[in-house]
């Protein structure tokens, strides 16, 4: 059949809303945009262990750490469900963990802040959770099948974190006049990063139209944007904490809140690597697979030792 | 392609609870069968979503090709007699 006659049956099955399947043809285009966009989202939730992991040793009381263990498994979980259906794309677990560990392929920004306070593993859980969710559910419906199932068990999950977060900050905002000043402290280094999660205002938006028609993506980031703007407001109001937006308001009219600028000269250099952690982050990933390399291949070798006895038992 | 000799894949299925089938819930790398099944527990069933794991190496899986899907279910399409529909019976007959 001729590629463009493909083309149009694969168009048809995601206009009708049929999922594709990782055997079925699907243009080279669609299986691109999807390794990058599924690896850097595996990558993510990896990197993203790496702020919170910082607090393990040092949460406040035994619940605070067996959730946060609990939650940082649970992005490990994440990031192997998006690396087997990156997988099923046709490229090798390893060759994306090597694109990571090159720079060549990015995660998100948000993971270059650092955890300052306790406080922060608040902000995190409610914010940058928060921001993910927001993300992710769309996701869910995504026109490729093994990643859509993999957004599925993910966002299953992934409410607890937000959840465990808001309690943390729940507590630190009717604390002690110490706890409170660092729920502010938290809130006002947290927002800004965490409405730059959304990515870049749809005008400059590279791939978006595309992945919009391929339904991949199923909202713009501006649209993902103004939810959680609406949704997250009144959240911190809630702890009686403030929004650190002096140009935030609500418009009556559209029944909407409405923030200040973005500075997406901050965002484009965290992106280029010019974050507090990026190197930090980058050296802990690649020095825990360095590390870790001869566990693998003791592994391998000891199974491949014990494949050998059961076939020499079997042969006697 | 990388040429390090890796963790071969697996495929995960979950039985969630007794009755019911075993069902793909993903897949994983592993050294061997034993390691597969020790992983699939932490990474699929961290909320008690299941009561049995099968583990199956993925290169051991046959599967049918999609450009072969109507060939292949084609003589089902046309066998409507296979169905209880099909059969006009009187308003009369109770119980069938």
């Amino acid at each position: 059949m001729a590629e463009k006659d493909l083309e149009k049956i694969f168009q048809d099955k995601v206009d009708n809303e049929i999922k594709i399947e990782p055997k079925d043809w699907m243009p080279d285009a669609y299986r691109k945009t999807l390794i990058r966009q599924i690896s850097q989202h595996a990558h993510s939730e990896i990197v993203g262990m790496l702020p919170e992991a910082n607090w393990i040793t040092r949460a406040p009381s035994l619940t605070r750490k067996v959730a946060l263990l609990a939650k940082v498994q649970d992005e490990a979980g994440h990031g192997l469900y998006l690396y087997s259906s990156c997988e099923t794309l046709g490229i090798e677990r390893d060759d994306t963990i090597e694109d990571l560990h090159s720079g060549k392929a990015k995660y998100s920004s948000i993971f270059n802040y650092p955890t300052l306070t306790w406080a922060d593993i608040g902000a995190i859980g409610w914010l940058v959770d928060g921001a993910a969710i927001m993300n992710q559910v769309p996701l869910c419906r995504c026109s490729y099948g093994p990643y859509s199932r993999a957004m599925i068990r993910v966002c299953k999950e992934e409410s607890f974190h937000q959840r465990q977060g808001f309690s943390i900050m729940l507590k630190m905002a009717n604390g002690t006049a110490e706890q409170k000043r660092m729920a502010q402290d938290a809130i006002n280094r947290w927002w800004w990063p965490a409405l730059k999660m959304f990515g870049p205002s749809d005008s400059d938006s590279e791939h978006s139209a595309q992945s919009m028609k391929w339904k991949i993506k199923r909202f713009s980031n501006d649209e993902l944007r103004q939810r959680f703007l609406d949704m997250t407001v009144p959240q911190c109001h809630l702890l009686g904490c403030e929004v650190p937006d002096p140009d935030l308001k609500f418009n009556e009219s559209t029944g909407h809140w409405e923030m200040g600028e973005i500075d997406w000269e901050e965002f484009w250099n965290v992106v280029k690597g010019k974050g507090k952690c990026n190197r930090q982050r980058l050296k802990a990933r690649k020095g825990a697979y360095d590390k870790g390399e001869w566990v693998r291949d003791a592994a391998l070798a000891y199974a491949e030792k014990k494949r050998q006895r059961k076939a020499a038992s079997v042969a006697a | 392609m990388s040429n390090k000799k890796n963790w071969p894949l697996w495929e995960v299925f979950v039985r969630s609870k007794a009755g019911l089938n075993h069902r793909h819930s993903g897949s994983l790398h592993a050294a061997d069968a034993e390691m597969a099944l020790e992983m699939a527990r932490d990474v699929y069933t961290r909320r008690s979503e299941g009561v049995s794991i099968w583990v199956v190496e993925s290169k051991s899986i046959k599967a049918s090709d999609p450009d072969n899907k109507d060939s292949l279910f084609e003589p089902a399409n046309d066998k409507i007699y296979r169905h209880p529909t099909f059969y006009d019976l009187p308003d009369e007959v109770k119980h069938m």
